[in-house]
């Protein structure tokens, strides 16, 4: 049997990457001969939650309840999810490749003294039971064995595309109400602020974003950059360098840790591509790269390139738009 | 006092491109040269700062070959006071053999008469990123941890740390003795002195064997992905190439006005 940690959004909703778990999971069933699918979450689901992963092919649906689940602590969570899996009987244990996900599948690890394998993209056999996982940011890939019970593992952001089952699972709900021990409630969470404002939201729905790295070279020398963006009713995303070096505030910062993009067209002026940005804007439909090393990794994976120095580049850019506005 | 152990860890700087080592079981350094962490970096401004502000002072902990010594300078370098490296090949270490190794320290510091009631480690490495060193540690030592944090003070003995949560920032408080697991972002890592740079070349470090044989990794090998085939076209050099570029834009419809 495989049990799947769901995480759920303050909205009740799973979250996007729970149910690329849970379809995951249903390959993964299916290469073991039709094992069934459990997944494991914390809270009451409501009936809209208890149908949608119904319909991703989960069979039973462990809801953890009781005052230890108030407030998150990753060893709480551990021991709930762990008394689920002995009770069902699982011999494989996955969540997805989030903070939460891979938090509590390590408390488990460690509980069970097995390994753990954290952002696994496919599996690659059952017997030895074999994943391949994103290490070093992506650049990349481990196999790894894991051979001992329970397996666990994590699934990273968008390895498989989050859809329905076939045929729907029974969607069986189970209110369960596991003994914590006061040692595992001793790192809980004491208090959640709103979050902060988030700056970052134009960046993240624009249609063309312009991309500066450290090859604009100074505070000062975004002012073209910044004229180009207003012209095309860009926003501004820069690279990590840029925010360390204090030269844009780090809303604007795109990659692992800052935000992803998705717009129609990203044109990165003086940004090399380092794997970490690349994770931020890889989704972009278009990328116009503008850089003076032709052989730069966010040139060689652009769709287009212009090779050259930005700060003659972009304002010729800029006067030819907008010449031909007139 | 708090006198704070901060692990950090040797890896390869992947911001170039990544290269395997000939047997597919590690990242070639020799190229693109060798890093801290940027988790662990923050972990050690932290770790400067508690101790500071504590009275006490924070020791660097590496697992690693000899050339690791230089990120245990480093730390040294920003305001570290001790340094422990637990010489041996990282590769031959699976996550809970490291956790093993940093808690036979914690033991061995503390039977020695100069205990450590709080370890900070980056919430995961940069070359593995496995996300479970701390988790694992805090379980040999019996201590309880929080993971992906980015602010930590310590006040009376009670630990406050902070990070963002998935439903807003989140406000952890927990007694010492305690693990906590660093993200970056919260502060900015100093930058070494000469002066500070000049006493870590001399500051003394505790060399260690490994207290126990490691189990190893699960790992079977290293791949890396397919590179995906260039498609890029070069619309020009300079600025002579910025009609193609506004062509280009015009083309994907970007332009409109
Ligand atoms: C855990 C971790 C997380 C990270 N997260 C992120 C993240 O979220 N986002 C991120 O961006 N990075 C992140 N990084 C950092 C990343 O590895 C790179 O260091 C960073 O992206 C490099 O920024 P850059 O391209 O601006 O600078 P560089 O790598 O220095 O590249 C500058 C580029 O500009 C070009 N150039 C120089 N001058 C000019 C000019 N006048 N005109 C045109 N081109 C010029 C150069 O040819 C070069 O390609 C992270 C790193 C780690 C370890």
């Amino acid at each position: 049997m495989i049990l799947v940690l769901v995480e759920v959004s303050p909205a009740g909703e799973a979250v996007e990457t729970s149910r690329e778990a849970i379809t995951f999971a249903r390959d993964l069933a299916a290469a073991g001969g039709g094992v069934p699918i459990d997944a494991v979450l914390v809270g009451t689901p409501d009936d809209a939650l208890v149908g949608v992963l119904a319909a991703h092919g989960v069979r039973r649906i462990h809801a953890l309840t009781g005052a230890a689940y108030d407030s998150f602590s990753g060893a709480a969570w551990a021991a709930g999810v762990e008394q689920v899996r002995a009770g069902a009987g699982s011999v494989v244990v996955m969540a997805s490749g989030t903070p939460r996900g891979n938090e509590v599948l390590a408390h488990l690890g460690a509980r069970a003294a097995v390994p753990m394998a954290a952002n696994v993209v496919s599996f690659g056999g059952l017997s030895p039971f074999t994943v391949t996982r994103q290490v070093v940011g992506g650049a990349a890939l481990e196999e790894m064995q894991l051979s001992q019970r329970p397996a666990l593992f994590t699934v990273a952001g968008h390895a498989v595309e989050a859809r329905p089952a076939d045929t729907h699972g029974a969607g069986e709900l189970v209110v369960e109400t596991p003994e914590v021990p006061d040692a595992d409630l001793v790192a809980r969470v004491v208090s959640t602020d709103e979050p902060e404002p988030d700056l970052s939201g134009t960046l993240k729905s624009a249609k063309v974003v312009v991309g500066a790295g450290r090859g604009a070279g100074s505070a000062e020398g975004f002012d073209d950059l910044l004229e180009l963006a207003d012209l095309l009713d860009a926003s501004l995303g820069v690279s990590r360098v840029v925010t360390s070096l204090g030269w844009r505030p780090h809303h604007e910062q795109v990659g692992q840790t800052g935000s992803r993009i998705s717009p129609d067209l990203y044109i990165p002026c003086g940004i090399s591509g380092a794997i970490q940005h690349w994770a931020g804007c890889s989704s972009a439909k278009a990328i116009l790269a503008i850089n003076t090393d032709p052989d730069a990794p966010m040139v060689t994976k652009a769709t287009h390139a212009v090779i050259g120095d930005l700060h003659e580049v972009i304002p010729a850019v800029n006067a030819e738009i907008r010449r031909r506005r007139g | 006092m708090v006198s704070p152990l901060v692990c950090v860890k040797r890896v390869v700087d992947s911001s170039s491109e990544v290269v395997l080592t000939e047997d597919g079981q590690g990242v070639d350094g020799r190229f693109a040269g060798f890093t801290t962490s940027a988790h662990e970096e923050c972990a050690v401004e932290l770790a400067v700062r508690i101790a500071a502000d504590g009275g006490g002072g924070a020791t660097v902990l590496t697992l690693g070959d000899a050339d690791a010594v230089e990120q245990l300078r480093s730390a040294l370098a920003v305001g570290c006071t001790a340094a422990t490296h637990v010489l041996a090949d990282p590769q031959a270490f699976g996550p809970a053999d490291v956790a093993r190794e940093i808690a036979a320290v914690v033991r061995d510091h503390a039977a020695a008469g100069t205990p450590h009631d709080l370890v900070l480690l980056g919430n995961d490495a940069a070359d593995s990123g496995d996300f479970q060193v701390g988790i694992r540690l805090a379980y040999e030592l019996g201590w309880p941890v929080v993971n992906g944090v980015s602010a930590v003070s310590v006040d009376g003995g009670v630990v406050t740390a902070s990070g963002s949560g998935p439903d807003g920032h989140e406000t952890f408080r927990l007694p010492l003795p305690a693990v906590v697991t660093v993200l970056e972002g919260g502060v900015e890592p100093r930058y070494p002195t000469v002066p500070g740079r000049m006493k870590a070349r001399k500051a003394p470090i505790e060399e260690r064997e490994p207290a126990a044989e490691p189990v190893g990794p699960s790992r079977v090998r290293l791949v890396l992905p397919p590179p995906s085939p260039s498609t890029v076209q070069v619309l020009g050099e300079g600025p002579a190439a910025a009609p193609a570029v506004v062509d280009l834009l015009e083309q994907l419809g970007v332009l409109a006005r």
